[in-house]
């Protein structure tokens, strides 16, 4: 601990977080270039005539897909969330015999390559006639979220004050009553924790969009990003301002999950 | 230490249950409190069995059949025991593929690694913007790959790409990053490299912040510079913490399909094909879906995952128990 503040590492600061984020400044740059310029060599470093073509684009072609990542998200966030809250609070706090052993599943779950349960998925969806449906990548990308969700539910929930829960029985409530009135409003803050980090993975999915469905009238906007680029354009102003676009949800994250995820966080830690 | 603690949560090595669970069988519970824990669980259960068990069964029972289209909708495929195996790893391909994975996977890491300790130590001192600058380095973490992916793609152009262009102004000529053989696996790692500093800086920041500032204090008054202080504390006191994110960077990046998969598909002349990609592209890639062979490369991946995951488990277990 330095109580002086040097002013130099803040400059040092600064320049590596710039390099770090070039990538995504370029691509807010190319958004805003005019088709004519983008083989300008050397290209523009600045937007300084900016032009909202590729954003027209978006507006034409994307809105339907990014709908479709919309509802796929909160898809994924509802069906998480109601999986992995109730088990996590038998684990952490009903003393659900082999609640270790489950949480040992968890990890390994976590470590199996999407492109196996890809090819499962497709396998099943194929007899089912569940491909290319939002309901299929609704499950599929659970997947990624459901492990995740109960292991953090469960980290946050171990850590509540049992003199709580034993209030709550002795005013007469009974499991479900605890859970509902008691654990889960305690809980907000892992809740969104969980449900941010569920939706920004189902929104940001490729594996199994591009596998599962291949041919949907309802696509997501990763493949919309997908089958610019595969179609050869020449339109990366549209290809990067539809980037630009899709990666919203990441910056809402940042700036407003931030506070919540501290603090689910802190309350976790501050146990015993 | 504030959003550190979001992508903490994210490869789970912390949310474990909290050390051992206090056991109190008798007292906690009333008469059937066992089974309402059940109850509670079930529907976990039954989604695991669904959506994990059932579609990894299926991946196995893809590989040891013989599935073209046909077989696939009638369901009527030939049983062929271990023939996709052998073929798969008989295949001149899979020594390739085995090959360029070793080489994404540690080329990506060793980087990954370095760098991102290199900001956590730099990050450690406090100072003023630290902490908003710590978490923009999250950027490249949250972006969907595709967006990523795409990104550098352009980056990375031949023709019109920034990257060439800034070289050019240093007397550089043209490098075909994504259409050569010999650039192509470079630029992925790149990409990749990237795309995985975010994830080392968190966990080693995080790692630094239990290593008292005492020992700091004590070297200092020895007369330790900054590097000796290093290499005398901070990396010895940091190599459980080291150990578990290269490790879980490993089982990470062994089955990295996305980022690869966008920026060259696994070419040119499969100079980027890792077995993640083989797979995929076998089973998705062209218009005619492989299935079995896909599935055997798949599993194969699968068993090499799994073990550097119990590995990283054992680990993870042994370090709580200090």
């Amino acid at each position: 601990m330095t109580a002086r503040r040097p002013w130099w590492k803040t400059a040092l600061g600064v320049v590596f977080t710039a390099l770090m984020l070039f990538p995504v400044y370029w691509m807010v740059n190319v958004s805003f270039t005019k088709t004519a310029d983008l083989r300008l060599s050397p290209p523009h470093l600045f937007p300084l005539d900016p032009t909202l073509d590729g954003y027209a684009e978006v507006v034409r072609q994307q809105l339907p897909n990014l709908g479709t990542s919309l509802l796929i998200g909160l898809g994924t966030v509802a069906l998480t969330v109601v999986i992995a809250a109730p088990a996590a609070y038998a684990i952490s706090l009903l003393n659900l015999r082999g609640g270790r052993t489950l949480n040992f599943v968890l990890l390994v779950a976590q470590m199996i390559p999407g492109v196996v349960m890809a090819m499962g998925f497709y396998a099943i969806y194929v007899r089912l006639g569940m491909l290319n449906s939002v309901w299929g990548l609704i499950l599929a990308d659970s997947t990624v979220a459901v492990p995740f969700g109960v292991l953090l539910f469960t980290a946050f929930m171990s850590g509540l004050p049992r003199e709580l829960l034993q209030a709550a029985r002795i005013d007469g409530a009974n499991a479900w009553r605890t859970f509902t009135s008691v654990v889960m409003p305690l809980s907000r803050n892992s809740a969104i924790t969980v449900a941010l980090f569920a939706f920004l993975w189902a929104w940001s999915d490729f594996v199994f969009a591009s596998t599962l469905a291949r041919n949907s009238a309802l696509k997501p906007v990763t493949l919309g990003i997908y089958s610019y680029i595969g179609n050869n354009t020449t339109q990366w102003n549209a290809i990067m301002a539809t980037a630009v676009v899709a990666s919203i949800p990441a910056a809402i994250l940042l700036v407003v999950a931030q506070r919540y995820v501290a603090a689910g966080v802190t309350a976790g830690a501050v146990k015993d | 230490m504030t959003i550190s603690a979001a992508p903490a949560v994210r490869p789970a090595p912390d949310p474990k249950p909290s050390a051992p669970r206090p056991r109190r069988a008798k007292g906690g519970g009333t008469g059937g409190s066992r089974w309402v824990a059940v109850a509670f669980a079930a529907p976990l259960l039954a989604y695991l069995l669904a959506f994990y068990a059932y579609p990894l069964i299926r991946s196995i029972d893809l590989s040891i059949h013989d599935y073209n289209v046909r077989a696939f909708v009638q369901g009527n495929a030939e049983f062929v025991g271990l023939k996709n195996y052998i073929d798969v790893i008989s295949s001149p391909l899979f020594g390739q593929a085995a090959w360029n994975t070793v080489v994404f996977v540690f080329g990506s890491l060793i980087f990954q690694y370095v760098l991102g300790l290199a900001l956590a130590v730099f990050f450690r001192g406090n100072f003023r913007l630290s902490g908003i600058l710590r978490a923009l380095f999250l950027v490249p973490w949250l972006l969907p790959l595709i967006v990523s992916g795409s990104a550098w793609a352009w980056m990375l152009n031949s023709d019109n790409g920034i990257v060439n262009s800034f070289l050019h102004a240093f007397g550089i000529g043209q490098i075909n990053w994504l259409t050569s053989p010999d650039t192509s696996m470079l630029a992925v790692i790149i990409a990749n490299i990237w795309l995985g500093i975010p994830f080392n800086l968190v966990i080693l920041y995080s790692g630094l912040q239990n290593i008292s500032g005492d020992l700091y204090e004590a070297a200092a008054l020895d007369g330790a510079g900054p590097w000796r202080q290093f290499w005398s504390i901070t990396f010895p006191l940091l190599r459980p913490v080291s150990a578990i994110t290269l490790l879980l960077g490993l089982v990470y990046t062994l089955k990295v399909v996305d980022i690869i998969w966008i920026m060259t598909s696994g070419g040119p002349a499969n100079s980027t094909t890792t077995l993640a990609i083989w797979s995929y592209r076998e089973a998705f890639g062209t218009g005619q879906p492989d299935l079995s062979p896909a599935a055997a490369v798949g599993n194969i991946l699968i068993v090499i995952a799994l073990i550097f995951g119990f590995i990283y488990l054992r680990m993870q277990r042994r370090q709580e128990q200090s």
